[in-house]
């Protein structure tokens, strides 16, 4: 099993969410955060006074999936996501030791 | 007062008919002339400029203060609502709008008599608002003197506390804004000498921002001011206050008329007027030089030209107004944003920047533009011819400046000493809000 994170433009959400869901994925988290890479931040100037905003908002979601269908979800993410600009996001995957439904005790395979 | 007349005549035989003639006659000569179109709308005015402190002013400045200081913020402005009302029905009303029955101290300070409002029967009329009952009068200067002292809450923002902020507000109207009121407004020596403050250009706005500089300059920049992130929190709320000012100040230049005719319609109209050109003269000048049309900044230039029309507002036309407004729009932004950042002084909200040059600006200009076809009581320079008026308002401004600033400082210098005035540094980082009041904004 994997868990993959990915951070995308928050605008770009509803576009993954589809795709992903024509593949099956049965769930996601969705976070709001803020952080930076390699685009740059802005300028907010009030009465003069200028302030770097080096954070910008971004949307982190996380899915759980079968390990046989994880180049499938990060392939959709990776072209849902994408709009060619700096700043589109990053995805991370990494292993998934134990996944547990705490309304049936299901685990692993039949949790996801 | 026919009533009592009628009863003096069943009396008659105790008096003769020569007597009860010079009665009745002296009692229809003293019965006030209430109006009742008068009265509705300086009662409306009074609630309009209520409105402007509470929710104005508060949402106005705790929009642009950080999060954690909003709540501190809009305890300011409603504390000093109420502590200021209860001292104007004490003393305040008293010494600034009552003549003091010493002629040689009337020029600067009013009398005692009214202490409490216990003269002021519900018939009373003040001879300085004859239309009006003087409950109405009382109330509706009132509202100025809460406003006044509640706008310097701008240059101290972030980290007074709250205890030295009350002392500080009840000590300034009493020391400073009643006598200043009493020598423009109440028949005292500026008033007399022939300056023309209509709304109060010097007597709230310039002595505002200068209590706001002087109270700046001795709290001392905040901790981390230049250095760390202070932008305004939330600007919607701001963009509300200032509406609700634009809104309620129809209350404060078209009330001080004091009585709903045509002056009241014109200094309306002015106010309208100079308040959207101010608007478009921070915009653009901001657009020009920052490259970008902020929405603070409009806001800013609307009570900018709010405050500059202030003094004027009764006795200019409609292009005289116009220029006012421009005018205040463009130095108030030269000076809350450019000279701020030269001098370095952290005027948290630009209350100087605002108030005092907005309103310093006004009342000379006020000078320069009164006519005497808008306003019989008033003569000025570039219309009337009357260049000595630009020198009377220029001992005006002078003089406010001058007493505002030194007693100022008296006042906090003595705070300081007894009470401290500003919060502790762990206090001022961790947020008012939560430090002084015990409570925080959620959601």
């Amino acid at each position: 099993m994997k868990l993959i994170m990915a951070i995308i433009k928050p605008f770009k959400l509803d576009e993954v969410r589809e795709s992903l869901s024509a593949l099956g994925v049965q769930g996601m988290t969705v976070t709001e955060v803020k952080g930076y890479g390699r685009q740059k931040g802005h300028t907010e100037i009030y009465r003069g006074a200028e302030y770097a905003v080096s954070f910008l908002p971004k949307l982190k979601i996380e899915v759980a999936v079968k390990a046989e269908m994880a180049d499938a979800v990060i392939e959709a993410i990776s072209s849902k996501a994408k709009t060619g600009q700096i700043g589109d996001g990053k995805i991370f995957v990494t292993q998934l030791a134990q996944v547990v439904r705490i309304r049936t005790g299901e685990t692993d395979g039949d949790a996801l | 007062m026919k009533i009592s007349i009628s009863k003096r005549l069943v009396l008659g035989a105790l008096a003769s008919v020569a007597t009860l003639v010079a009665t009745a006659g002296s009692a229809l000569a003293a019965t006030p002339k209430i109006d009742s179109g008068d009265t509705a709308w300086m009662i409306t005015s009074s609630a309009l400029v209520l409105l402007m402190t509470i929710p104005g002013l508060g949402l106005f400045y705790a929009g642009m203060v950080r999060r954690k200081n909003m709540l501190a913020t809009m305890a300011q402005s409603f504390g000093a609502t109420c502590v200021i009302t209860v001292l104007w029905m004490i003393i305040g009303y008293s010494i600034a709008f009552t003549p003091n029955p010493d002629a040689s101290w009337n020029p600067y300070i009013g009398g005692f008599a009214y202490l409490f409002l216990k003269p002021m029967a519900l018939n009373a009329v003040s001879s300085l608002a004859p239309t009006i009952p003087e409950s109405v009068y009382m109330f509706f200067q009132m509202t100025f003197a809460i406003i006044t002292p509640a706008l310097i809450a701008g240059a101290l923002a972030d980290r007074m506390k709250f205890s030295s902020f009350l002392w500080f507000m009840s000590l300034w109207l009493l020391l400073i804004y009643c006598p200043i009121a009493h020598w423009v407004w109440g028949g005292g020596w500026l008033g007399t000498y022939g300056a023309l403050d209509y709304a109060g250009g010097t007597v709230v706005h310039l002595n505002a921002g200068t209590a706001g500089f002087v109270v700046c300059l001795m709290l001392g920049k905040r901790i981390g001011y230049g250095t760390e992130n202070m932008a305004p929190h939330n600007l919607l709320f701001s963009v509300i206050g200032a509406s609700l000012l634009w809104v309620g100040w129809f209350g404060f230049n078209a009330g001080s008329a004091v009585t709903a005719n045509v002056n009241a319609g014109m200094a309306a109209a002015a106010t309208q007027i100079a308040t959207a050109a101010a608007a478009l003269g921070w915009m653009f000048s901001e657009w020009l030089i920052a490259k970008k049309p902020s929405v603070l900044g409009m806001i800013s230039g609307a009570v900018a030209g709010l405050v500059a029309i202030t003094p004027a507002s009764g006795f200019v036309n409609p292009v005289g107004a116009l220029i006012i407004g421009v005018a205040a729009g463009v130095v108030c932004y030269i000076s809350s944003v450019w000279v701020k950042k030269l001098l370095g002084y952290d005027d948290a909200l630009d209350t100087w920047g605002v108030h005092g040059v907005g309103g310093a600006l006004g009342a000379l200009l006020t000078g320069a533009f009164a006519s005497n076809a808008i306003n019989s009581s008033a003569k000025g320079w570039l219309i009337d011819g009357n260049f000595g008026q630009m020198w009377i308002q220029f001992v005006d401004v002078a003089a406010v400046f001058v007493y505002c600033g030194v007693g100022t400082f008296i006042i906090l210098k003595v705070i300081d000493m007894v009470i401290g005035l500003r919060v502790s540094p762990e206090v001022e980082r961790e947020g008012l809000d939560i430090n002084l009041h015990g409570e925080t904004v959620h959601g």
